[in-house]
């Protein structure tokens, strides 16, 4: 078993905001089964702030983790500071990852920001319609 | 917590018996076999005895045995070994598609010096079939090597009808039996094979040593350089304490191995049976019949190995996988790819193995601690979530 730090191990046994979000302003999702890991991030947007973030998750215990901790740290920010969530700042979050686990977590702030895409080219249809 | 470790393909822990025979050669009787005094010859005897207890396991000639630093080490050298010193004659190595790594890479290792390599596919339960393996045979083959039994997936391969292919074809045959040496009944003449590796820590010796057999008057170059050790086919100082617990080792797995088989087949058959049957959408891999006596393996569906492990892991179950996550590789078990598992399935990959130290609580306890583990991980998957709503949306 690959050495994770005790805060990987608490969002792994512990992973918080687990679920589905019913009609979800945006839906994003990264990665495949087959490469072993695939995240699905989704977002409730209320001015301009990420007011619930949701995840499920299909992969290692540092997939899981990273989810975790990127869906806590997305929550309540503004879409601007959100976006600026990257895959290192997740693993400094998590106290590190083993090298070998490492692009698992370049996929939680990937889907993340995938869900937020969505949500911002359904706002500019959105707008495109109105007259 | 209770403890069930359930990883004896990994490594089987020592027996109290063999550490026994072994302590005295990590003390007091410290003398390298090559010396020609009485420190020397206590080392050398000892070995020598070590030797005739592997022999008498395998049904062989005691000087055809050679030790190994493991079985990786045997298997390298079976297949390179065997292919250099013939390499006059031809340059075509066949190998299955499930062998370990250390066979696998070895005949990877072959093409890059010019050897050609030819891969024979398996069928579902990963069984190899005799008539794939006499259509790969060319007039430049100058080895085969197939696995007796597959570690992942337990699987027993036809042995005695691939070696007498080769033979009819005239071409060298090795065997990989780091699964079977010490757990089935394995006879080198029985079998008609050319070359046998095992591997110690298989069968409750120690690490870190391996034999390989090689018939007498079939050619084998040396991997290592040095010394006249092992009769100049494995040079270096030889690892004393750990070949005599080899030996022990072996001379315990011949004496009981019926008993053990007897032991473990019923907590085997029990897991394949009972897990399926508990948890939806599992499903046994390997051959059911055909099957190591203490192994069992599955693929859960729409989870992943590495996550399913370390939950085990926390409930004090010690069991391993073939996901991509678990390997250092990233890469899913070429051995579940190979037997045509998608590799969706293959990352949900679990083998719980049984050993000696194992009981039928064992058993209870994983049937009681996997499901609520399965379906946690289920509750986060984005993959289950899809199939339940594609299974609604169907109705």
């Amino acid at each position: 078993m690959p050495v994770y730090s005790e805060k990987v191990m608490d969002h792994f046994t512990h992973p918080r905001n687990v679920g589905e979000i019913e009609n979800a302003d945006g839906i994003g999702e990264e990665g495949n089964p087959v490469c072993g890991d695939m995240m699905t991030f989704y977002i409730k947007v209320k001015d301009n702030r990420l007011e619930d973030v949701k995840f499920k998750t299909f992969g290692c215990g540092a997939a899981i983790a990273v989810s975790s901790m990127v869906s806590e740290m997305a929550k309540g920010k503004t879409i601007e500071e959100a976006l600026k969530i990257t895959p290192a700042l997740v693993a400094a979050e998590l106290e590190g990852l083993p090298k070998n686990k490492y692009h698992c977590s370049n996929l939680g702030a990937q889907a993340l920001h995938k869900a937020i895409q969505d949500y911002l080219s359904k706002q500019k249809t959105q707008g495109d319609k109105k007259p | 917590m209770r403890k069930v470790y359930l990883d004896n393909a990994a490594t089987t822990p020592l027996l109290p018996e063999v550490r026994e025979v072994m302590t005295p050669f990590l003390g007091e009787v410290f003398g390298n076999p090559s010396s020609l005094h009485d420190w020397g010859d206590v080392a050398r005897q000892a070995v020598d005895a070590a030797r005739d207890q592997v022999a008498e396991l395998i049904g062989a000639n005691a000087e055809e045995v050679i030790f190994t630093g493991s079985g990786t080490e045997s298997n390298n050298f079976a297949v390179k070994g065997l292919a250099l010193a013939q390499q006059s004659k031809g340059k075509h190595v066949v190998v299955s598609a499930v062998e370990h790594f250390s066979a696998l890479h070895s005949a990877r290792t072959l093409e890059k010096w010019g050897f050609e390599l030819t891969q024979v596919p398996v069928d579902k339960y990963g069984l190899v079939n005799p008539e794939d393996v006499k259509r790969s045979i060319r007039k430049d083959t100058v080895l085969v090597s197939v696995m007796h039994a597959n570690g992942e997936v337990g699987t027993i391969e036809p042995i005695k009808e691939i070696a007498k292919i080769a033979k009819e074809n005239n071409v060298v045959f090795h065997t990989d039996a780091i699964a079977t040496a010490g757990t089935i009944p394995v006879d080198v003449k029985e079998l008609g094979v050319d070359a046998l590796s095992l591997a110690g820590n298989q069968f409750y010796g120690p690490k870190g040593v391996g034999a390989l057999w090689v018939r007498r008057g079939v050619r084998i170059m040396p991997l290592l350089d040095g010394g006249v050790q092992e009769g100049g086919r494995r040079a270096g100082t030889e690892n004393v304490p750990a070949i005599v617990g080899l030996g022990k080792a072996a001379e315990l797995a011949k004496a009981n191995m019926a008993a053990r088989m007897k032991q473990l087949i019923p907590l085997r058959d029990r897991l394949l049976k009972e897990l399926p049957a508990k948890i939806e959408h599992v499903t046994v891999t390997g051959h059911l019949q055909n099957r190591l006596p203490g192994h069992s393996s599955f693929c859960v569906e729409f989870i992943e190995g590495e996550s399913m492990l370390m939950f085990l892991n926390l409930e004090g179950i010690a069991v391993s996988s073939g996901s991509a996550c678990t390997s250092r590789a990233l890469k899913a078990s070429h051995v579940l790819i190979a037997m045509g598992i998608s590799h969706e399935l293959a990352q949900g990959s679990l083998l719980c193995t049984f050993g000696l130290d194992n009981t039928n609580e064992d058993v209870d306890y994983v049937l009681k601690a996997l499901p609520p583990i399965v379906d946690r991980l289920r509750q986060m998957s984005p993959l289950y979530s899809k199939f339940i709503k594609a299974s609604k949306g169907g109705k």
